[in-house]
């Protein structure tokens, strides 16, 4: 359906938490093929399989690697509170209408559910991009086809360099991040939604035990701040990437740092969420191991 | 004087398409094709290209298509009406597209009485994969996947489509009709006629099946295979109106 009504050129939707998404996989490879905008939301719930409804991270490989068939990309989103909750949703239809591309706003079963105060602007920034290409009769026009079938070789070759040269333009345009007490750290953590409000506060409890902690928020998942990484990568002496799944932002941490300095991970599986105090304990007990 | 007595329709592209000589789905095109010049349909139409020996509608077409994933066209098409009201959406399968993968979609889609027309092509085969065994194949046929004959204890029942979504109270007008003479081939592009009038006038979901000939494969000449659906084929899947509810 979101297929069918993106072709006509309106802004679509679809959300769900996890296992749904895992259902939707075909469509989204078909709406990248197809040059399909459209917003995906995921509020990611604990797996594998029907798993439990608490809140997780695990589907970050699913939304920034691909859960499905071929070569594509979706840009993908990862508010940490309601605020961005509201903000992003208006940016994500304003980057799937720009790019042509499915978008994705990942967040979680606690983000999902949470209350906090929203200022929503008298003006919502609502982009208008032209849309020639869609399905809306062929009336002084030629035809439109919407379609991601290239039998030849060649003609489905040129379709991917089309593709991917769209993700290289978002990658060169598209970049959230936010950073706290970056300036003097030396042990920079890295993490994504819910889980970098907690360690937001890890940092300020090191600090008062003397660590010199740093803390990096990629707020886009893909594109991802990997030249910032790369940057702090000088400065920095350790880096922990702290997730509610068993290890997947940390590789993406890890290509970026590129083994010039330690990468250690922190995570709970299954649905739990991190405390402060094992956060902070797991990178004490790294820091003195080195 | 000469006279034209047959031009193709302007909503139709002039080329050669890739069908299979005596094939089902190359009349059925030019039906469309004519119902949407007769209907003045063209500027707003949109088809949908699904899976299948069909995959390139969009190649004949003369207006806007969209190519769906297999089984999906019923949702497409839902998602295309409801974005946009004033389209005429046409949807195109075949079994083992609608049959088979697509079976919830076109449930559903049929249960909401949604806006658009589905053709629908039935041949008893998985054609352009060569010949495997469809959920419309017959009880005794073979196939590549049923060389000795579909077995109902293994392979279960011919699927009669136009049955089952008469069960739904949703669907607005279901018809089984064929293309193996002329008379029959007047007597589809009747339905298909009744359907997108339908349509135009907003009533909702029809679904017209035509039983298609495959003499590829079914390994038959295409004589051969237009008599199989008239004699054998016909017996499983009865030509008729299934359901009217503008006739009611």
């Amino acid at each position: 359906m979101v297929y069918g009504a993106a072709s006509a050129g309106r802004r679509t939707m679809t959300s769900s938490s996890s296992p749904g998404i895992s259902l939707k996989q075909e469509g989204i490879s078909y709406l990248v093929g197809s040059r399909l905008p459209c917003v995906i939301a995921n509020v990611m719930r604990g797996g594998p399989g029907l798993g439990n409804i608490a809140p997780a991270q695990s589907d970050y490989f699913q939304a920034v690697k691909g859960g499905a068939h071929g070569d594509y990309r979706c840009i993908t989103l990862a508010p940490t509170t309601c605020q961005e909750m509201f903000d992003y949703s208006v940016m994500a239809f304003n980057l799937a209408d720009k790019y042509r591309n499915p978008v994705f706003i990942l967040s979680d079963g606690a983000l999902g559910q949470m209350m906090e105060p929203v200022i929503i602007p008298d003006e919502v920034p609502i982009e208008q991009h032209e849309k020639s290409w869609a399905l809306t009769g062929a009336k002084d026009r030629k035809m439109n086809v919407v379609n991601s079938l290239f039998l030849s070789e060649k003609g489905l070759e040129e379709h991917n360099k089309v593709l991917q040269a769209n993700f290289k333009k978002i990658e060169q345009e598209v970049l959230i991040y936010d950073e706290y007490k970056m300036d003097d750290a030396e042990h920079i953590f890295v993490a994504f939604g819910l889980v970098s409000r907690i360690v937001h506060s890890v940092v300020d409890a090191a600090r008062e035990q003397g660590i010199k902690a740093g803390l990096l928020i990629p707020k886009t998942l893909w594109p991802f701040p990997s030249k910032r990484l790369s940057q702090l990568a000088e400065q920095a002496k350790t880096f922990m990437s702290v997730e509610m799944n068993a290890g997947q932002m940390v590789e993406d941490v890890s290509l970026a740092v590129n083994g010039r300095r330690p990468v250690y991970f922190y995570g709970r599986l299954g649905g739990a969420v991190p405390r402060q105090a094992d956060i902070l304990e797991a990178l004490k007990k790294e820091i003195q191991g080195d | 004087m000469a006279q034209k007595v047959h031009e193709i329709p302007k909503s139709i592209q002039n080329k050669p398409h890739h069908y299979c000589p005596g094939c089902g789905h190359g009349v059925v095109l030019s039906i469309i094709g004519e119902l949407v010049d007769e209907l003045g349909l063209r500027e707003k139409a949109v088809g949908i290209a699904p899976v299948g020996c069909s995959v390139f509608l969009y190649e004949y077409y003369d207006f806007d298509s969209v190519q769906a994933a297999h089984g999906r066209a019923p949702a497409v098409a839902t998602g295309l009406v409801r974005a946009n009201p004033d389209l005429h959406v046409i949807s195109y399968q075949g079994d083992g597209d609608l049959g088979a993968i697509g079976t919830a979609e076109i449930i559903h889609a049929a249960n909401r009485n949604e806006n658009f027309t589905t053709i629908f092509i039935n041949n008893a085969i998985y054609g352009m994969t060569g010949g495997q065994m469809a959920p419309t194949t017959l009880i005794g046929q073979t196939s590549e996947t049923s060389p000795y004959g579909r077995d109902p204890l293994t392979d279960g029942y011919p699927v009669r489509v136009c049955e089952l979504l008469n069960a739904l109270e949703g669907p607005y007008y279901l018809e089984r009709t064929s293309v193996t003479t002329p008379a029959e081939r007047v007597k589809t592009k009747n339905a298909i006629k009744k359907a997108f009038q339908y349509q135009m006038e907003g009533k909702g979901f029809s679904l017209v099946e035509v039983l298609s000939q495959c003499p590829t494969n079914w390994k038959m000449t295409p004589v051969e295979s237009v008599k199989w659906v008239n004699e054998t084929m016909k017996k499983t899947f009865p030509i008729g109106r299934v359901r009217d509810r503008g006739a009611e």
